[in-house]
């Protein structure tokens, strides 16, 4: 052949000879015919000559017809060979073909682009054309492709299904095929997805729909949930060996939704595996497949959340119930009760932050199923009250224990006040506390360090203003110690002598932090008349600001009564003493003359006169001998009374003052609504009713549930005395009056 | 200046005229005042009201008579002041007894359209407080003035209330703001069905007791 300096004319019909035994021989190769591969010469040889048509002067200038050539080329192959070779197969081996025939292509177009080159040089750009390899691509998409995607697409869905159904498939050849399906698309995905992909979609609804059904028929709610967790699983593999990664999303979704949103309420209710069953068989690691398996969903957990809740309310409910049965056939037993309940707390918890991975949609259903059955009242009590004398009892049973650790206390302190965030009325429960606080700091045993540790735990759960007064009292027996001490010294150095020789221990209590006490006018016995008065003096003496109130209820006087047999000691109540003593004088008094010397009230001398005269121990003898106290009994002293015990405790037993906490509990409530509204109204000026009863409610609600209808009283009130007026425009709008 | 003659030359003209028709008809009214009052304290005292009602062919307690009080903007049940008599008798026109007795009927129709009958409404509440201080009225008198004032409109609503304040027991007495809640509830919910009433909305408490009564009743 010439070299390039030759201008020896290439003419089309020239070239194309040379092209076409080119082509054919570059096919024999890529078909894996026997055939040499291109020498360098060749390649150089095929070039150039493109190069030569491509450049020569017009008209031998041939860009056009080389590009058409170029064209036909594929098509040709494209429509003569490869279609028909992929066409005459089936199943499996046209997939194998076609993958096959794209493998060819794909190497056939960079070879002839090669060839072609030039072209893309210039004439291309130029004439703002498809390049060569798009020419090529764009014939298979065409002639080839646009023909056998279907029949591709429908065995590919066939044997996903084969593999679905346990068998094992080709997936090598699955990802070539659907690569093929990506490319073909061009730089996006829409031949994937159109062709394959939402078919794909709509094949995977219907087959897990009807596993779906069988499943849910045959299976219980855990076999369900694992047959579950394996197809998702399954299907993820799926979309790493051979599906493109887009399709994962849109087919875990599917899934989803068939094996888990759709069956939802079936699949949770089941009978004796549901979501119920599990948790009342503690079967946690069910729960937490479940939990897993509906946290991907949106909403999901919704079904679950509102199953957990039911059953612990259901639970919680029960608990309850057994302590009215109890109650109905013997005592209200609040220690089993808030034991059984923390208890019943604790362990849900667990399952809260285990199973359900600490998701606030169930702390959310624990809350709320508590604070139903927390709420309720047991045999009259409310369940403040109970939590209050929970606490008594348990904090009376640490002071005298001394083996107690203080892990387990302040686990149960903890866990108290864990229950008590759930008691709406926290206000009624401080009060209860507090009255049974005082009796344990003045009478019983108590413990100054656990007094303290539940204390601050409050404060920090409920405000400084929850705890203070109840600070405040436990402050003050510290200071009763101090004061005491200071006494004691006042009393050696006063030269006085002990007051005719009675040991006298005084408390003082600051008004305000503790529960009010009666005040009584009683005639005291000369001895301790001396108590008081040198007590009086040392106190003069400290501060002049205070003024002190005598609470004779609350004292304990200690007596030893010379019976015939022996003299025995007496622990008794001021009141009981002051009764007693009034017969070292006389042997004999009536209910009349004991009421003006002791100046009691009646109610108060009949319970004192009844539990010396009428009860266990009867150090006076009543005439009649009746078993109750009438105005017109005398009494007698006694003497031949004896017990084996040297000393004997008298109880007078308590007030029943349940109904008065309860009743000064709802006065601060009105109280505390009336300043609230006021407070609301001041700031806004004008408000809605609604609006001014929510916000009411809100600002409350740390404290106590504010009952609509004492709402209402109170505005109504608050009207009344001109803080606020109806609109005259809008009834239902309030403005405040300033 | 010339403006300040001209004023001062004004008043004197008016000084100069004889009685116009305003200071006659207020003489006539003077002179039918003082039939009814009382020579001591220049006011018409019950005994007056007496006379005057017997005169008008009106009972003292009649819804007529509490109108005319409204438009005489009278302030203490019982007795008139001259001052009230001039007003009321000057809003109606009316120059003799006979005149006042046929202005009633005519006045009856104008106090019962909206706008006036709520100021009526309101007035006689307050018209029946007694003493200084005084912001509420008892149930039995409350029963009365409902039954006078709203019983010919109304009178299911008022017969059910009237039996409901008497049995009840958290309320002994009335306030203005129940008073004109119950004149709200008259006007805008129906009855017996009461199917608009919402009881969260900001109707007082006692309305929301008496509807939960009526309700318990038809159940």
């Amino acid at each position: 052949m010439s070299s390039r300096q030759n201008p020896e004319i290439m003419t089309l019909e020239k070239g194309c000879e040379l092209i076409d035994a080119a082509v054919t021989k570059l096919k024999r190769i890529l078909e894996g015919k026997p055939e040499p591969a291109f020498l360098s010469e060749e390649y150089i040889g095929y070039y150039t000559a493109v190069y030569n048509m491509c450049t020569q002067k017009p008209p031998h200038d041939l860009s056009q017809q080389l590009y058409d050539k170029y064209r036909g080329i594929f098509e040709d192959y494209d429509t003569h060979t490869v279609l028909p070779s992929i066409m005459e197969k089936h199943d499996e081996y046209m997939l194998r073909e076609l993958s096959r025939r794209w493998d060819i292509n794909k190497p056939m177009v960079k070879w002839l682009t090669r060839f072609f080159f030039y072209l893309n040089r210039f004439f291309t750009a130029r004439r703002s054309l498809p390049t060569l390899t798009e020419v090529g691509m764009t014939s298979f998409r065409d002639h080839v492709y646009n023909n056998v995607h279907f029949n591709v697409k429908q065995v590919i869905i066939a044997m996903i299904h084969k593999e679905r159904e346990g068998q094992q498939i080709d997936r090598a050849l699955l990802k070539n095929v659907l690569d093929i399906f990506v490319q073909n698309g061009m730089g996006s995905l829409e031949r994937y997805e159109g062709d394959f992909e939402v078919f794909f979609l709509k094949e995977t609804a219907s087959y897990y729909s009807r596993r779906s059904s069988r499943w849910i028929q045959e299976d219980s709610c855990p076999e369900y949930m694992i047959k579950c967790e394996e197809s998702l699983k399954k299907e993820k593999e799926r979309v790493t060996h051979y599906l493109h990664s887009d399709t994962e999303p849109k087919l875990v979704e599917i899934v989803q939704s068939h094996l888990l949103v759709l069956v939802a309420k079936q699949l949770l209710e089941k009978e004796n595996s549901g979501c119920s069953a599990l948790l009342r068989e503690d079967k946690t690691d069910d729960l937490s497949r479940m939990y897993r398996l509906y946290h991907a969903i949106p909403n999901g957990l919704e079904p679950v959340a509102e199953a957990f809740r039911l059953h612990v309310t259901a639970e919680g409910n029960a608990l309850v119930k057994q302590a009215e049965d109890a109650a109905t056939s013997g005592s209200v037993e609040e220690q089993v009760l808030v034991r059984k309940m923390i208890d019943l707390h604790d362990k849900y918890m667990v399952y809260v932050t285990d199973c359900f991975q600490n998701h606030t949609l169930f702390h959310k259903a624990l809350k709320e199923a508590f604070e139903i059955f927390c709420n309720k009242k047991v045999a009259g009590s409310s369940s403040a009250e109970l939590l209050a004398t929970f606490c008594d009892n348990f904090f009376r049973k640490a002071a005298n224990d001394k083996s107690s650790d203080d892990s387990t206390i302040e686990a149960t302190i903890d866990s108290v006040v864990k229950l008590l965030d759930y008691i709406s009325d926290k206000d009624l429960f401080a009060e209860f506390y507090r009255k049974k606080q005082a009796r344990r700091l003045l009478f019983g045993k108590f413990n100054d360090d656990h007094e303290r540790i539940i204390l601050t735990k409050l404060k920090g759960q409920f405000g400084g203003q929850f705890t203070s007064k109840m600070e405040g009292m436990v402050t003050d027996m510290q200071l009763a110690k101090d004061h005491q001490t200071d006494f004691e010294e006042y009393i050696k150095n006063c030269n006085t002598g002990k007051p005719k020789g009675v040991d006298f221990t005084v408390t003082v209590l600051t008004t305000g932090f503790w529960p009010s006490y009666k005040t009584s006018d009683l005639n005291l016995p000369v001895e301790m008349v001396n108590c008081i008065e040198s007590f009086k003096a040392y106190y003069e003496t400290k501060t002049k600001h205070r003024r002190l109130v005598w609470i004779y209820s609350l004292g304990t006087c200690h007596l030893s009564a010379r019976f015939d047999s022996k003299p025995i000691e007496l622990i008794v109540s001021t009141y009981q003493a002051a009764v007693l003593c009034a017969f070292n004088n006389t042997e004999r008094l009536t209910y009349q003359e004991l009421l003006e010397q002791v100046n009691l009230s009646h109610e108060d001398l009949v319970r004192v006169l009844h539990s010396l005269s009428c009860a266990k121990y009867k150090f006076l003898n009543k005439q009649p001998a009746s078993k109750t106290i009438s105005k017109t009994d005398s009494f007698e002293f006694n003497s031949k009374f004896t017990d084996k015990m040297r000393r004997i405790k008298v109880p007078l037993p308590p007030v029943d003052d349940r109904k008065k906490v309860v009743e000064d509990v709802d006065k601060d409530r009105r109280y505390a609504i009336d300043a609230s509204l006021v407070r609301i109204m001041k700031s806004r000026k004008v408000l809605p009713h609604q609006q001014l009863v929510s916000e009411c409610v809100e600002q409350l609600s740390r404290m106590f549930k504010p009952d609509i209808k004492m709402i209402k009283k109170r505005i109504e009130d608050l009207i009344t005395r001109e803080y606020l007026e109806r609109d005259t425009e809008n009834p239902n709008t309030f403005k405040y009056v300033a | 200046m010339l403006w300040i003659k001209l004023f001062c030359f004004v008043i004197t003209i008016v000084c100069a005229a004889p009685l116009t028709d305003l200071e006659r008809d207020i003489n006539n009214y003077i002179e039918v005042y003082h039939k009814y009052s009382s020579r001591i304290s220049n006011l018409i005292e019950p005994e007056g009201i007496e006379k005057l009602c017997s005169d008008l062919d009106v009972s003292c307690t009649d819804i007529r008579f509490l109108m005319l009080a409204w438009t005489m903007k009278a302030e203490k049940q019982g007795y008139f002041t001259q001052e009230e008599w001039i007003r009321g008798l000057m809003a109606l026109r009316a120059d003799t007894i006979d005149e006042l007795k046929k202005a009633l009927p005519e006045l009856e129709k104008e106090v019962r359209t909206p706008p006036n009958f709520a100021d009526f409404y309101a007035s006689t509440f307050r018209y029946s407080l007694t003493e200084e201080e005084q912001k509420s009225i008892d149930i039995e008198t409350a029963c009365q003035l409902l039954d006078t004032v709203m019983g010919s409109t109304f009178r299911p609503q008022v017969d059910s209330f009237i039996e409901y304040l008497k049995i009840q027991n958290d309320y002994k007495v009335i306030n203005m703001d129940q008073w004109m809640g119950f004149y709200r509830f008259c006007n805008e919910i129906s009855f017996p069905e009461m199917t608009e009433y919402n009881p969260g909305l900001a109707w007082p408490l006692l309305l929301n007791n008496f509807v939960e009564w009526i309700r318990e009743k038809q159940a």
